[in-house]
């Protein structure tokens, strides 16, 4: 079947122990936190205000949001040096959002979102090598180097799309395959607070309402669409409403627990035939809108600081971790010092590895075809295609 | 009207016991009489009872039975899972398809005319087109869109727009345009088993226009490769080559022609991408003598093409005479009968054409 032969299979992210010079029973092996109340809307009740962490759980999610803020700050370094071109919008300070809708689904189920995708690459299974080398245009990349940042694809993944909007349809498309044939899946569409005004999603809003779609819409707000603030972009900011007969949440999206446990309801509501459910997000990006946005003609240094030193993510999870005595210092070095050899190996590999040969140039048109003939840039010159 | 007379003489064999006369000429038994309307139906109906990952999408192509009728007893037969009315609202509803193609589903989406298609343009070329190669071959979209193209009569400008050119611009798409009842149906079967994103462009004129369907085109697995064009009328003299309801013109200018002795040769495109040059190319070759022509806009359209393709390949060193184009006139469609009659090429227009092009 289309798509079910060509992935590679996915890697789970952050999943590897660390061992420390201390047993672990001198750590406590879960504990409970408390965490942000969910408005809601056309909702009886939100999610729980109490997500339980264990240490393995929490030891991963930290992993992957270090490794996700350690990729983007060297897509940022290769950027700058001219090695990534185009197109490149990094997640930095969103982290949360990606670790902790992943950790409210399955693998087995579906995500799509817009163009701040590397992340989203991640989680669902791409390794970082394979993500910077499609950044840097190398034939190791994950798509070959033919699509770049904004066109990565993996098992249950649907990329990374470059037309504002355009995922919320497909992704609400995901999800009748989803119900038509019968798999108890589900499919996560994601969308910024830019998008939200798009009419396609409202158009998608009622067919998924209509007939009962597996989705869960989230809009990742991060409080400028490009460089339009939310209030200068949309007659109401209220994005959770916005989907009026569908049920919606606001949830903080800088605690990777809030996002988990929004994501878990959200997810059970889906699966229970209820229908579809919006969730919004409330997060950050450090990074302006792109690598050719400085981010600061539309928003202060003081702004972009106070959210750094209040509401990182990762700090956050962090700070909980050590003072509930589930990790210490020193461990969360150790990751820290693996997740930059990591990256360092993966921005070694995207730098050295070669571009993908001329004779491949137009491979990959047609799917399941015979080899053709395709018009090169001269009557002169031609060029075959393989699928 | 005179014009859909004469599109029913024409079509292959179409209706020859009424027209003639000759009351005592029976048809081979295996032979059938059917509309395109009918073959479209027939493709449809074999296809979703082939593959249970098909199934179609729409404005009123269920409950409604189809604005033309093409999908009529299908949503009896196949329910509401598999027979899908649409709200009015393309963009959502072609964005929702391709996305469940891109989950391993094979819809087939109607527009209630491809005019209504331009609200989904993106999709159908970003969303669906492009993604295969973008996705270095992860990602393959196969899905079908279909509906009638092109003019209509009496239904003025803002529904009558041919898009044979546009969506034949595009790499990543394959674009259809049958002519008859056999084109309609085994290009559909091929088009909804090909993995690939498919333009499939009908045309409203040519649903109830009958044709002979040979046994062969009979079976469920009748299939016409998708590329491939097909040479409707012999000839020696000059090469017309047409896509679509106008196929049916040329039929009739060649028969008109063929009283002063000049043999048409009549090229049905049946595919705009990828086209069929190798078999223009050959009649070129034979005849010397090329007119494309189409129901659309001139600038930029299919005859545009064929033409520059001849200048650049095999077959220019065997024209006599400049290769020329026979369009629609480059206004938005009048509604006025006797306007609307002038805008898209007519029987006399093709022979005038001939005779020019052959200096008679």
């Amino acid at each position: 079947m289309a798509g079910e032969t060509s992935f590679p299979e996915p890697q789970l992210a952050g999943a590897r122990l660390v061992v420390s010079a201390r047993t672990y029973a001198d750590f406590t092996p879960q504990a409970s936190f408390d965490i942000k109340n969910c408005d809601v809307h056309k909702l009886e009740e939100g999610p729980p205000l109490q997500a339980v962490l264990t240490r393995e759980e929490g030891l991963q999610y930290y992993r992957t949001m270090q490794t996700i803020r350690r990729m983007e700050l060297k897509a940022d370094q290769l950027y700058k040096q001219k090695i990534i071109r185009g197109f490149c919008h990094l997640y930095d300070g969103q982290e949360a959002c990606a670790v902790g809708i992943e950790a409210g689904i399955k693998r087995s189920d579906h995500l799509i979102t817009a163009y701040r995708a590397h992340g989203y690459t991640y989680t669902r299974g791409g390794t970082v090598r394979e993500i910077m080398a499609e950044l840097t245009g190398r034939r190791g990349g994950i798509a070959k180097g033919k699509g770049g940042s904004m066109h990565m694809y993996t098992k249950h993944f649907y990329g990374g799309n470059g037309i504002v909007g355009a995922q919320v349809p497909l992704g609400a498309g995901v999800a009748l395959a989803c119900k038509y044939l019968g798999k108890n899946e589900l499919c996560v569409c994601l969308y910024g607070d830019g998008a939200a005004n798009q009419g396609q999603i409202f158009e998608t809003y009622n067919m998924a309402s209509l007939w009962k779609l597996p989705c869960i819409f989230i809009c990742e707000n991060n409080q400028y669409g490009m460089g339009t603030s939310v209030e200068r972009a949309a007659a109401s900011t209220d994005y959770y409403k916005r989907g009026d007969f569908i049920p919606g949440l606001r949830v903080d999206g800088m605690d990777v627990l809030c996002v988990r446990e929004a994501t878990k309801f959200a997810a059970e509501h889906c699966k229970s035939g209820k229908g579809p459910i919006l969730m919004e997000l409330l997060t950050y990006r450090y990074h302006g809108h792109s690598m050719s946005d400085p981010g600061v003609s539309y928003r202060t240094r003081e702004e972009i600081q106070e959210v750094r030193s209040k509401s990182d993510p990762i700090t956050l999870l962090k700070d909980r971790m050590l003072s509930n005595n589930m990790v210490s210092v020193e461990e969360l070095k150790e990751i820290d010092v693996e997740v930059r050899k990591e990256i360092e190996d993966a921005a070694q590999f995207a730098t050295t590895d070669p571009e993908p040969p001329l004779e491949e140039l137009c491979n990959h048109i047609f799917y399941n075809e015979p080899p053709m003939k395709v018009r090169g840039i001269s009557p002169w010159i031609k060029l075959k295609s393989v699928s | 009207m005179a014009y859909l007379r004469s599109i029913l003489r024409s079509g292959k064999n179409a209706v020859p016991a009424v027209l003639r006369r000759e009351f005592h000429r029976t048809l081979p038994a295996a032979v059938q009489q059917v509309t395109v309307r009918d073959a479209i139906k027939e493709a449809l109906d074999e296809e979703l009872e082939r593959d249970e990952r098909v199934f179609l999408l729409g404005e009123e192509v269920a409950l409604f039975e189809g604005a033309y009728k093409v999908t009529r007893g299908l949503w009896k037969k196949y329910g509401d899972k598999r027979i899908i009315d649409t709200p009015i609202t393309e963009i959502g509803f072609t964005g929702i398809a391709v996305g469940a193609a891109m989950a391993g589903l094979r819809p087939v989406v109607e527009y209630m005319s491809f005019n209504f298609s331009m609200q989904s343009v993106d999709h159908i070329i970003n969303s669906a087109a492009k993604t295969y190669y973008m996705s270095g071959g992860l990602q393959p979209v196969s899905i079908v869109f279909r509906g009638p193209n092109g003019a209509a009569p009496g239904v003025a400008a803002q529904h009558a727009q041919c898009f044979a050119a546009w969506y034949g611009h595009v790499p990543g798409l394959k674009v259809v345009s049958p002519w008859s009842a056999e084109d309609a149906k085994g290009l559909l079967k091929s088009a909804i088993r090909d993995d690939n994103p498919v333009v499939f462009l009908e045309n409203e004129i040519m649903y109830s226009v009958p044709f002979e369907m040979s046994e062969e085109s009979q079976s469920k697995d009748f299939l016409i490769p998708i590329g491939k064009a097909k040479i409707e009328r012999k000839g020696n003299h000059v090469t017309l080559v047409s896509h679509s309801h106008v196929v049916s013109r040329c039929m009739d200018a060649a028969a008109v022609l063929a009283k002063d002795g000049i043999e048409c040769e009549v090229i049905n495109l049946r595919t705009i991408r990828p086209m069929d040059m190798e078999a223009i190319e050959t009649s070129v070759m034979k005849t010397k003598h090329l007119i494309t022509v189409e129901g659309g806009w001139p600038q930029f359209g299919v005859g545009g093409e064929i033409l520059a393709r001849i200048m650049e390949g095999p077959g220019f060193s065997y024209l006599n005479a400049p290769a020329v184009r026979v369009t629609g006139v480059d206004i938005p469609m009048p509604y006025a009968k006797h306007l609307e009659e002038n805008t898209l090429p007519q029987i006399k227009d093709i022979v005038f054409s001939v005779k020019k092009t052959l200096n008679v």
